[in-house]
């Protein structure tokens, strides 16, 4: 009984900082936004309050829906291509090249990570202009110029560049553990090689797979430079409007609305991925 | 006076080390220029710690949140002095000690720097908003004419600079709408040129994208561009140019102050007289991040004649007179003007 209960102040005081770290750190801070999210403006003063104009606002204003709604467009345009090209990726990486030389291949696949993220961003713009890389090449062969900077295209091209990489990582993660004999046994039952890939391996890696799609989802949709940068300012998402909100307008109660909406977007996707996310096969 | 207030803050500064070792100053990215800073700071022995921020509301908020005397001193929108003021951040500024008598008449904006009869910032640097292009793109006379922009002749090769202000203001112009008299009745007529010209634009961008877009061609005109925008391009794209339409340009202003509360006021009134300065406005003027007029005439006897080129200095007295000042709207105008301006954005 003694036993127990020194087993179980020490279990608490080991969590103890994490549980104070996320207090301070997580916690506090969120209920704070949320505390200023009811607040609202008179001329340029932020006035206390428990109004809950913001959210109406955003429920009923088309330019804050649309924003939402282009945010949800491109996040998923995304992490559907993403996992597309990402899932090749790992298995050429995984099935196809010797162990020795596979670590050198992820370092390779991620090396993208290593350069600034809106160094990477102006980059795309350059590569992706009328006398960019691509349009020069298309005109080689007598195509083009295609309109790409500054369009929805080039923020889902510049998301993609990036996500890939996220996303070949938990993917590989989860297809370097699989036993080979898994793919033995479905042979020796006459499984044909796609049949062993959609009813073995795929549900065996959907957990990296989901993992993977969940984190894209989640910078995806918080990502301010990306669109900002990319897209031409030609349509706005969701963090772009917080922006606009906190860097110009100096309204702070509606830029916190908007993010507690984002937030509440984000634990939703949570609870609909939860039962595949293993964050172990990161 | 003025020699004397210096001797006296060069002599603190060498007699006690630590008196202002540091000075904090919230600007805009053109003081990061060390050509600019440096001077200064072996003058009087002190590091100026800079911090730059974008948008009046940015800079207020970040003043709102620190204890007074974490700022000296502040570069802000010339028509954004009131609200600095009206939210107690800005010191009053000793007039008879800065050099406004050599400013160009119509830069020292009295209106806009002094509340209630007291001077609390000074006009540091000016340019336009106007229209910037290539020339070897499109034809220079119809950049003449702000109308062209919507007549269709060069849709999809425009960008619009990311700030409603000044846009909002070159549209009423080609409205016939003088940007005074801008309210938040009168700024939904502004919808329809305005959704006109997003329409006919290929993209709305900030200063590093819009520069990128009209360095490499993937626009040929940007509407709210400048000498502060092309000047630092001059020298590898000498096809680059601007102009002030028929119609009128915007004149864009920044101010500097001394932050109400500062530790050290005397130093930061130093550094206010530094800038303003005819050393100090020159290398302003032609700062690494954005070049622009300043305000001090004799900044001319410092600047080279290739820089006074760029700048246009010869036609200024015309440019003054066709220029309007931004709007310098309330709350409620304000509020008016950047939802009209985001659902520019988002159409």
């Amino acid at each position: 009984m003694m036993r127990n209960g020194r087993e179980h102040r020490l279990g608490w005081g080991l969590v103890a900082p994490a549980l104070l770290w996320t207090l301070a750190f997580f916690v506090l801070p969120f209920a704070g936004m949320v505390a200023l999210s009811f607040a609202r403006m008179e001329g340029r003063a932020i006035v206390p309050a428990f109004d809950p104009g913001n959210y109406i606002r955003f429920a009923t204003d088309p330019v804050m829906i649309k924003a939402l709604t282009n945010s949800f467009e491109i996040t998923l345009v995304v992490t559907v291509i993403s996992i597309l090209l990402a899932y090749p990726l790992a298995a050429i990486i995984a099935f196809r090249i010797p162990p020795r030389w596979q670590r050198l291949a992820l370092l390779l696949a991620v090396l993208p990570f290593w350069t600034s993220y809106v160094v990477r961003s102006y980059s795309w713009l350059l590569v992706l202009g009328q006398n960019g890389v691509i349009n020069r090449g298309l005109s080689w062969i007598g195509i083009g110029p295609l309109e790409l900077a500054a369009t929805r295209a080039a923020t889902v091209i510049g998301f993609v560049h990036f996500f890939v990489m996220l996303l070949t990582l938990t993917i590989y993660a989860n297809l370097i553990q699989l036993s080979p004999n898994y793919a033995r046994a479905a042979a020796d039952l006459g499984a044909s090689r796609w049949a062993t890939f959609r009813l073995v391996i795929l549900p065996l890696t959907l957990p990296g797979v989901v993992t993977g799609a969940f984190l894209t989802f989640v910078l995806c949709i918080g990502d301010y430079i990306t669109p900002q940068i990319l897209g031409g300012n030609n349509e706005l998402t969701l963090p772009q409007l917080i922006m606009l909100q906190l860097g110009r307008s100096g309204n702070f109660p509606l830029a916190s609305a908007l993010s507690v909406i984002l937030m509440g977007v984000v634990t939703l996707a949570y609870v609909f991925s939860a039962k595949w996310v293993r964050l172990d096969r990161v | 006076m003025s020699r004397f207030a210096s001797a006296s803050v060069l002599a603190l500064c060498m007699a006690n080390p630590s008196f202002a070792q540091e000075l904090n100053a919230l600007v805009w990215c053109d003081h990061a220029d060390p050509a600019l800073i440096q001077p200064f700071e072996e003058k009087f022995g002190v590091k100026v710690n800079l911090k730059e921020y974008e948008g009046t509301a940015a800079g207020l908020a970040i003043l709102d949140q620190s204890r007074p005397g974490d700022w000296d001193v502040l570069v802000i929108d010339g028509v954004d002095v009131g609200r600095a003021v009206e939210g107690g951040h800005l010191a009053e500024l000793p007039v008879d000690q800065l050099a406004t008598a050599d400013f160009f008449p119509e830069v020292v904006m009295a209106a806009n720097n002094m509340v209630g009869g007291k001077t609390y910032a000074v006009t540091e640097k000016f340019g336009y908003n106007t229209i910037a292009y290539d020339k070897t793109k499109v034809d220079p006379a119809d950049m003449a004419d702000m109308t062209t922009l919507w007549s269709g002749k060069y849709d999809g090769r425009i960008a619009i600079y990311d700030y409603y202000l000044p846009i909002l203001g070159l549209v009423a112009m080609e409205q016939g709408v003088a940007t005074a008299d801008i309210t938040a009745e009168t700024v939904a007529a502004l919808k329809e040129p305005l959704f006109k010209l997003k329409a006919a634009s290929k993209q709305v961008s900030d200063v590093v994208s819009s520069q990128t877009a009209l360095a490499t061609g993937e626009v040929d005109i940007l509407i709210g561009g400048g000498e502060w925008l092309t000047a630092v391009l001059a020298a590898d794209n000498p096809n680059l140019d601007w102009t002030i339409p028929a119609q009128g340009g915007l004149r864009w202003a920044q101010s500097i102050g001394v932050v109400a509360g500062s530790t050290q006021p005397d130093l930061a009134l130093e550094f206010v007289k530094y800038i303003t300065s005819p050393e100090g406005q020159a290398a302003l003027a032609t700062s690494s991040c954005y070049w622009g007029m300043p305000a001090n005439t004799k900044a001319g006897e410092v600047l080279t004649p290739e820089q006074k080129a760029v700048l246009r200095w010869d036609e200024q007295t015309e440019f003054l007179a066709r220029s309007q000042l931004y709007p310098i709207p309330d709350a409620a105008l304000d509020t008016a003007m950047q939802d009209l301006w985001t659902a520019m954005l988002q159409e």
